[in-house]
């Protein structure tokens, strides 16, 4: 096999175009931005008849790397036994794209990146967006890539709205679409635990109104008290109580001070830490408010059956027994929907432990799911 | 109507699916409550050109239903068909799994708001070695294919082939189409209700709304 062809499957290939200058990027708030920036990672090769593209969609603080090395962290990328030649998502049949979102930092414009007009970052002069902002830049993208119709759209979590959103502003374009742990509209609950994450932030005083970027100090301490709550959200109270017990980190006894004593703080606060490294706290403001304001039904004047009215997707929903942030319930709201358009759908939910974060993980029977519907669509 | 007029090859799928598939005629919208691997489903759909939905507990199921490429949900019955609105299928089957059912009588009922047809298999506990078992043995009967204690079987609503008669009549529910199904899983041609009580080890029915 020929280097390049190899590369393409395995470590795939990192790129960067800007879009919108002669057609701006229509947002969701009424703004337009122009021209930005997506950066995003390929793998595989293309079909003739270009009908083998897949997206998949990060969640939250993720980003373009599902697969390879990180070159920011130097750690493997997010979904490394998901994508790749002979697993689920096949690089070997497969021509598969993930995008850094609009509004975060891993390249995509976003808070961090430099204003053209400004030549500074933008920091809060970055508009605030939404999940279907996120979802129009890709298909921006998709049209540069002279894509008429993806084959998936994928993602767990954050990811799985936009997947919702593909199939509901462009159905047409997708073929089939799974949505993973995910739900179609944050809950009073869900926009609660964001709000404690922005406020953590927004509380430090070197955040300085969004311009931190002025100084050498970030919001670090807020970004990562922001990281710790949430951390809690994407766990289990029986995976933690098995990870960590009452387990007491480094000592024999209780120091009777306010040092992590237990394991499970000390575990908080390197999540909380070593995050601060790799993401932005801006970004974490404007994502976090772009999911806050997700709701798929508010078109359609809240039915959520309208909202897939005649879809010709074909859906597959996966939920986790454990995932108490979009749990089963919410998943089966959107089963239901579908079933009352007579849409194509199977769901499962999935006997996992470990909490939301458990689509991320090593789950066999995820990974069989996915793999046997791609199939089954692809060899028709 | 019978096997031999429907130029289905019985090597295609189990024995019992097939009498079920020979129910159902060509290019309907079928919903399978209790799917299990989608074998029916995948059938009906390639001979008989139907367009497929299936409700399945077990998750294992499920994935075996959705690596043939057939839509399934993973759900209980009784709870998920109530979200299916009325008229959505021309067929629903419910195979086998009515006396495991927490209100047989009202899942018949939704079975016929939801479709406008159903056809319905059971085990006969009115056969005659069921009967004997109970007669001389004193005990719940235990068959071959009912290998369960009576006090841990999911099946916990059997019926004979003239109580779902019964029921049937007392529902208002239209009986279009009835037979028993003999030892080998193949059509019994009896036309009496007493034999067919006595011999048959399933009803498979076809109902509808009066």
């Amino acid at each position: 096999m020929k280097e390049k062809e190899k590369n393409a499957k395995d470590d795939g290939f990192v790129e960067e175009v800007t879009l919108g200058e002669i057609h701006p990027l229509q947002l969701s708030s009424g703004g337009t931005l122009s021209p930005f920036k997506i950066a995003y990672k390929s793998w595989g090769k293309l079909n003739s008849d270009k009908s083998n593209a897949i997206l998949v969609c990060h969640a939250l603080t993720g980003d373009q790397y599902a697969r390879g090395k990180n070159p920011l962290t130097g750690k493997d990328g997010w979904w490394p036994k998901m994508i790749g030649p002979g697993l689920p998502i096949d690089t070997n049949k497969y021509f598969v794209i993930c995008t850094n979102v609009l509004g975060s930092c891993s390249g995509t414009s976003g808070p961090k990146e430099i204003n053209t007009k400004t030549n500074e970052p933008y920091g809060l002069d970055f508009p605030v967006i939404t999940i279907a902002d996120m979802v129009s830049a890709q298909v921006m993208l998709v049209n540069y890539l002279k894509i008429d119709q993806l084959f998936s759209v994928i993602g767990g979590s954050m990811g799985g709205m936009q997947v919702l959103q593909w199939a509901v502003n462009h159905s047409a374009r997708v073929r089939t679409a799974i949505p993973i742990a995910s739900t179609w509209r944050h809950s009073a609950q869900n926009i609660a635990f964001h709000e404690v994450g922005r406020q953590a932030i927004m509380a430090d005083p070197n955040w300085s109104k969004g311009r931190y970027f002025e100084n050498d100090n970030g919001p670090h301490a807020g970004l990562s008290v922001a990281r710790m709550a949430a951390h809690i959200t994407y766990m289990s109270e029986r995976s933690l109580t098995a990870k960590f017990g009452r387990n007491l980190q480094d000592r024999e006894k209780l120091t009777f001070g306010f040092d992590a004593d237990f394991q499970v703080e000390s575990y908080l606060r390197y999540q909380g830490i070593s995050f601060v490294d790799r993401f932005d706290a801006n970004s974490y403001l404007y994502i976090t408010r772009a999911m806050d304001y997700f709701d798929i039904s508010a078109d359609y004047g809240g039915n959520l059956s309208k909202a897939f009215e005649n879809t010709p997707v074909k859906f597959c929903i996966m939920s986790f027994t454990s995932d108490w942030l979009y749990t089963t319930q919410e998943s089966r709201e959107i089963v239901r929907a579908l079933n009352a358009v007579g849409a194509q759908v199977s769901s499962v939910e999935i006997d996992m432990e470990k909490g939301h974060d458990s689509f991320l993980l090593d789950c066999p029977e995820m990974f069989n799911i996915i793999a046997g519907f791609l199939a089954a669509e692809a060899g028709k | 109507m019978d096997i031999n007029q429907n130029n289905l090859r019985a090597s295609d799928i189990r024995i019992d699916l097939l009498l079920i598939a020979n129910m159902i005629p060509d290019g309907v919208r079928v919903l399978d409550v209790g799917c299990g691997d989608g074998e029916l489903l995948n059938f009906l759909r390639r001979e008989k050109n139907a367009e497929v939905r299936g409700i399945e507990l077990s998750p294992n199921g499920v994935n075996k239903s959705v690596a043939k490429g057939l839509s399934v949900i993973q759900g209980n019955a009784e709870k998920e068909i109530s979200h299916f609105p009325d008229n959505s299928f021309d067929y629903v089957i419910l195979s086998q799994t009515l006396q495991a059912m927490d209100r047989p009588d009202r899942i018949l009922k939704e079975l016929l708001r939801v479709g406008k047809r159903a056809v319905v298999s059971f085990p006969n506990f009115g056969h005659w070695r069921v009967r004997i078992h109970l007669a001389l043995k004193g005990k719940m009967p235990v068959t071959k294919s009912l290998d369960y204690p009576w006090y841990s079987t999911p099946n916990i609503h059997f019926c004979t082939i003239r109580d779902f008669v019964d029921l049937c009549e007392k529902l208002d529910i239209k009986i279009e189409k009835g037979m028993a199904v003999g030892n080998t899983g193949s059509k019994m041609f009896v036309n009496s209700m007493i034999l067919s009580n006595l011999f048959g080890t399933q009803g498979l029915y076809v109902i509808a709304r009066n």
